[in-house]
């Protein structure tokens, strides 16, 4: 299977796009499946080389001298492959019916297509890249592609702002990236990933290299205190965006801290995975407390993201700890439960983020306090949203926990570990990613409680209905793969064993049957989802026919609910969302600082509150304040007079004639 | 056996220093210092036990009279007289004093393990004593935590060097019984002048530096 | 695979869904005597619960269908779980399939379930018993694991089996990290069950319940369905507590000898807890909701330092 298939279908897509300007239905049609078709050879080409354990590599000599793309796709690559191919895939049966509900001008439509063509190809290009240049160009092209995207409304104020933070934190951390691989280029004189295996760097440079990148890497994940553009930027952009960017993009930051760490730097060091394990649980904790208090969907989407991010790091950490400290086996453990998070984090998280979009499409609304019933409104939606919810919550039999289990199986390994600090930290980190799976819980009941359950709190949302079927059967496939994934994790475990076998030199042990998943060894833990999935289902199914059996005659009568006898409840009674979070708002007081407002007017009481983001206030609007004081210091320089500009650029000529004659 | 039985009391001991922590009630607050008290003659009784020194029954025995009866006894009378009905602690952010807690737990194991981790114990129990001292801002509540970092302590000698010197032993116990008399005065004469007990109105008699 | 183990792994799930009513009334006979109350009989639970399963059932216009769904659901869960914590016999089929932290998610998915149950409501009642059910696991379930994970941690193995086995070969009961554990988990075990210091299960006043308030709605045979299973939940804490700190006579093979002293022992150390709840159950008030996380904290704590005190332990 050739590689450029997929990324020539996306960027055919793209550029068809501006050709068919004039005919918006056949534009429509032609790039979204020309996406589907990029998705299809993506996962395909992926599924084979990773199953295969290929590894590819390819040579493109360009125009300019000097300058060869290197492309490459082995089975780390190829895994992540799968990942951005299939949530591709679902965006091309989405896509149609979204764009036709949101009612938008020909033109911006037209920009939207072209750049999420070249956004999905530039994705796929940053994950086969295999030297520097390539990786950069592919990079920018993503962070700048994506900015569009996320400035799709660009009507709104809010989202011009929050694309401008969202592009700067993408150069920044492009430019970490950058100097993290010049770092390494300066060691080996080469761009190419290839020579760098076995770079020697002294432990110092090894340091440093690997903390740029994780910066790097970090703020395009969206790791805590970095991740300030993520909760903006994601509501922005329309929902199938979203879906890619939270789902996807997020990811291949991941890839590229993966990739960097596991494979470019020659040894790894313990401190570099207590790191990554620290940062990854803070931003769990931080992450979900956030999508808890959050009314508006898609903020609550993209908060959790934060903290799905945070234990795809914590498990990365993880492994970085046992790696360095010679327990291979474990180190494979701990980057399967990563890989296999990021895997179901874009499942779920696309799934919702659909969701989502239909919801915004189709009922006009995105603040949860105005939903409501929705599961009357629109069943389909309802049932498949309900799967993400649950699969996000960490609840067996779906995807989301086998993820977490396997984190858990890693954590609990911690008595191997020489060092005492290191196995405190280990155990504590596991103590709050267990809150932290706990809240999530909490949270996604609250979604789907207030959103999808009860009654309609607000006129637009009861006129709500199903979508047409793409977007119906985008979201079902996304539904079913949490179902598979949750209930099949060995298949899935065992393909995942070649992406450690490569990275780790280490494989788990093969499993032995399908129905159980032995990670370790028998004696230590299994778990079996296939029979607890079937168990409970079977159960269920025995219980109802059981009972409607026996009891025919206790018929069921609809009656009104129950309102303490005083008549009259309405949906203005019901838990709002609000409410619901309230009692934990207030144990967890300290990180919200809520600032609760009572306005009264003649007929009634309105409550409010705004809960600010303590980092991007503590931490970024100082800055920010304190970047515009500097601004306006060197705006001295500018006089508007030409001579003095002159005067600037002859010194600076000769500062650079001497600099260049004293050093060069 | 009776050494498990003995680790075991002293882990309940422990449990009753973090029963302290999050208390904020004079009454519960005595209550559990009766327990603590009691678990600590019962140790204490334990070690005599497996060790046959006469000196350590007597201490067992003036553990419980001392500890678990007159002292209770006395601090109920003086809540009585001092009509504290309300809170003695103003607990703000209970989950940040229980992961302090912990951390001194935590502390403790990590400077004296692994030679013995009942030792440790002793000294996490007179350490949470000292954080009630800190985090409760009513006088009469630091009484007990003075009597709970006393009983970590003692404790600590009696699982470590198997019970102090008789005389040192009568000492400690007459000093904590005069203590807690002039604490009793000591709160009355405070109470007089401040108008209350919080110990935080102490700051008052600071003089204003110009 | 084992026969006799499969069968004794469907036997044990179904003497817990048995037994489990027996439980409730022992625990409720015991309450009265303590009250001075005259006992209903200790086999009353399985007359209520007949009588629930023949009444007619009413549901709430405003439900969707999801809410009929979720009582099924929540008592095959139930049973599930059954299926995999040992009662009386260690080596069945069921604890191979799912280990402790799958038991943790199983339980918070029966509560998720009940929380959207009651969130389907579009009462105040529903969304308020949510709301706090959830509130209150979301602090006792990572304590819960955390008490957990100090025993796997002990056992070097999640797996249910082998941690009691290994518990009960190395003669592990009184070190300081399983006290620490098994005190963790009995206030857990409380707050999860909805028994008193956290809920009342007898509450019928609505501002202070918070699981019969989630399931205010319900009635007759769904009902029925979800005091069953609440039933069930109640001893496999109460299983789950005995086995793990309390392993003493437990069968590990199906050696009838073993078999025999296992039940004996199992039912005397359920009556034994049963006394001691209900005992509690009256001798303590009843906490103020915001008070909950104080002890849960508390719990919570105690599980991490159980798990901290086992790992500086070993070397």
């Amino acid at each position: 299977m050739n590689l450029f298939y997929a990324l020539i279908a996306a960027l055919a897509s793209s550029l068809l796009a501006l050709v068919l300007h004039s005919l918006p239905r056949i534009q429509k049609i032609v790039t979204f499946s020309l996406l589907g078709v990029s998705g299809f050879f993506a996962v395909a080409t992926g599924l084979v080389a990773l199953l295969l354990s290929q590894h590819l590599s390819f040579e493109l000599i360009s125009t300019l001298p000097n300058l060869i793309w290197r492309l490459k796709l082995d089975p780390l690559a190829s895994f992540f492959l799968i990942v951005v191919g299939i949530i591709v895939i679902s965006v091309s049966f989405y896509g149609p019916g979204y764009v036709s509900g949101s009612n938008q001008k020909q033109s911006s439509l037209t920009s939207m297509y072209f750049f999420t063509g070249l956004f999905v190809g530039s994705m796929y290009l940053v994950l086969f890249a295999a030297d520097v240049i390539t990786f950069m160009v592919a990079w920018e092209l993503m962070s700048i592609s994506s900015y569009f995207l996320v400035i799709h409304h660009y009507e709104q104020p809010a989202n011009r702002r929050a694309a401008l933070i969202y592009f700067l934190m993408a150069q920044a951390s492009g430019l970490f990236i950058l100097f993290a691989f010049s770092i390494l280029i300066k060691f080996t004189g080469s761009m190419s990933f290839a020579v760098w295996h076995g770079v020697s760097l002294t432990a110092n440079m090894a340091h440093l290299a690997f903390f740029i990148a994780l910066i790097g890497f970090g703020m395009k994940a969206g790791v805590v205190p970095l991740h300030v553009w993520l909760p903006k930027a994601h509501p922005a952009a329309p929902s199938h965006i979203s879906a890619l960017m939270s789902g996807v993009m997020l990811k291949v930051a991941v890839y590229g801290l993966i990739r960097f760490t596991f494979e470019l730097l020659p040894n790894i060091y313990w401190q570099w995975g207590a790191v990554t394990l620290f940062i990854g649980t803070v931003s769990a904790l931080f992450g979900m407390l956030y999508a808890l208090v959050q009314r508006d969907l898609k903020k609550v989407l993209a908060y959790s993201s934060v903290k799905n991010i945070g234990i795809i790091f914590s498990a990365l950490g993880l492994s970085l700890i046992f790696k360095s400290l010679s327990q291979p086996l474990l180190a494979a453990l701990g980057l399967i439960a990563a890989l296999y998070h990021s895997l179901n984090h874009a499942l779920f998280k696309s799934l919702l983020f659909f969701g989502a979009g239909v919801i915004n499409n189709l009922g006009h609304e995105r603040d949860l306090e105005r939903m409501g019933g929705l599961i009357k409104k629109m069943p389909h939606t309802a049932w498949y949203f309900l799967i993400g919810c649950i699969s996000i919550s960490a609840l067996p039999p779906f995807s989301g926990f086998v993820s977490e289990w396997l984190f858990f199986q890693t954590a609990i390994q911690a008595p191997l570990l020489e060092n005492e600090i290191m196995r405190a930290l280990v155990s504590v980190a596991a103590a709050i990613i267990a809150l932290t799976s706990a809240l999530a819980a909490a949270c996604f009941v609250k979604v789907y409680g207030v959103a999808f359950l009860g009654q309609p709190r607000s006129l637009r949302i009861q006129e709500a209905h199903d979508p047409d079927w793409g977007m119906r059967l985008a979201m079902g496939f996304l539904a079913l793969l949490c179902l598979l994934f949750g209930i099949l994790p060995t298949f899935t475990i065992s393909a995942l064993n070649i992406v450690s076998e490569q990275l780790i030199k280490t494989q788990l042990p093969p499993t032995e049957s399908w129905l159980r998943l032995v990670p370790i060894n028998s004696k230590t833990s299994s778990y079996g989802a296939p029979l607890i999935g079937v168990g409970i289902v079977v159960i269920s199914i025995a219980t109802y026919y059981l009972l409607h059996l026996s009891y025919k005659r206790a018929k069921i009568k609809g009656v009104k609910p129950w309102d303490c006898g005083y008549g009259g409840i309405n949906q203005r009674m019901q838990y709002s969302a609000l409410a619901f979070a309230m009692p934990i708002r207030r144990i967890f007081f300290d990180f919200f600082l809520p600032q609760g407002k009572i306005e009264k007017d003649i007929d009634r009481i309105n409550y409010s509150i705004h809960i600010n983001d303590l980092i991007l206030q503590y931490i970024y609007l100082p800055l920010e304040r304190l970047s515009f004081l500097f601004a306006k210091r060197l705006a001295y320089l500018q006089s508007g007079n030409v001579r003095v500009y002159l005067t600037y650029i002859f010194i600076t000529l000769i500062l650079l004639l001497w600099t260049t004659a004293k050093f060069g | 056996m009776v050494t498990t039985l003995i680790s075991i009391f002293t882990i309940f001991v422990l449990l009753t220093a973090f029963v302290f922590i999050m208390q904020d009630r004079i009454h519960n607050m005595i209550n559990t210092f009766i327990w603590q008290s009691s678990l600590l003659a019962a140790a204490t009784f334990l070690t005599a036990l497996n060790t046959g020194k006469m000196e350590l029954y007597i201490s067992a025995t003036l553990t419980i009279v001392l500890k678990a009866i007159i002292i209770p006894y006395l601090l109920r009378r003086l809540v009585i007289k001092l009509n504290i009905r309300h809170k003695v602690a103003a607990i703000k952010y209970p989950f940040l004093l229980l992961i302090g807690a912990a951390s001194l737990v935590f502390f403790c194991y990590q400077l004296i393990v692994p030679t013995n981790n009942i030792i440790a114990i002793s000294m996490a129990v007179m350490l949470l004593g000292m954080l009630l001292l800190i985090t409760h801002h009513k006088a009469v509540s630091h009484i007990i935590g003075f009597m709970s970092m006393e009983n970590g302590i003692f404790l600590a000698v009696l699982l470590g060097a198997q019970g102090m010197p008789m005389a040192v032993e009568l000492g400690v116990a007459f000093d904590v019984l005069i203590a807690t008399v002039l604490f009793g005065v000591f709160f009355f004469q405070l109470r007089k002048n401040i108008d209350s007990l919080d110990v935080d109105r102490l700051n008052l008699l600071r003089e204003d530096v110009e | 695979m084992d026969h006799s183990k499969i069968w004794l792994t469907i036997i044990q799930a179904l003497l817990f869904a048995i037994s489990a009513p027996l439980f409730v009334g022992i625990t409720r006979w015991v309450k009265c005597q303590l009250q001075n109350r005259t006992a209903p009989s200790v086999w009353q639970p399985y007359w209520s619960l007949n009588k629930l399963f023949h009444k007619e059932v009413l549901t709430a216009t405003t439900t969707s269908i999801l809410f009929r769904i979720v009582p099924f659901l929540v008592f095959s869960i139930t049973l599930v779980i059954a299926a995999t914590i040992p009662l009386f016999i260690i080596n069945a089929t069921g604890s191979t399939f799912a280990d402790v932290i799958v038991i943790i998610g199983l339980f918070a998915l029966i509560r998720f379930l009940l929380a959207l149950a009651g969130m389907d409501t579009g009462t105040a009642f529903g969304g308020m018993g949510a709301s706090r059910e959830m509130f209150v696991s979301s602090i006792a379930e990572p304590a819960m694991a955390m008490a957990l994970f100090a025993v796997a941690m002990m056992a070097g193995s999640t797996n249910l089996a082998n941690i009691i086995s290994h518990l009960t070969t190395y003669n592990l009961y009184f070190s300081p990290s399983l006290i620490l554990a098994a005190f963790g988990m009995v206030l857990v075990a409380l707050a999860e069950t909805g028994r008193i210091p956290v809920d009342n299960p007898t509450a019928h006043l609505e501002l202070t319940m918070i699981h019969e308030a989630m399931i205010l709605e319900y009635s007759g045979r769904y009902l029925a369905l979800i005091e069953w299973s609440s039933a069930i939940k109640l001893m496999l804490y109460a299983a789950l507590i005995n086995n793990i700190f309390f392993p003493w006579g437990i069968a590990h093979d199906l050696i009838w000898d073993d078999v025999g002293i296992g039940i004996c022992a199992f039912f005397c150390k359920m009556v034994v807890l049963a006394v001691a709840l209900g005992f509690a159950e009256v001798s303590l008030a009843k906490l103020r909701l915001f008070r909950v996380p104080n002890l849960l904290g508390v719990a919570f704590i105690f599980g991490l330092l159980a798990v901290l005190i086992q790992i500086i332990g070993i070397n």
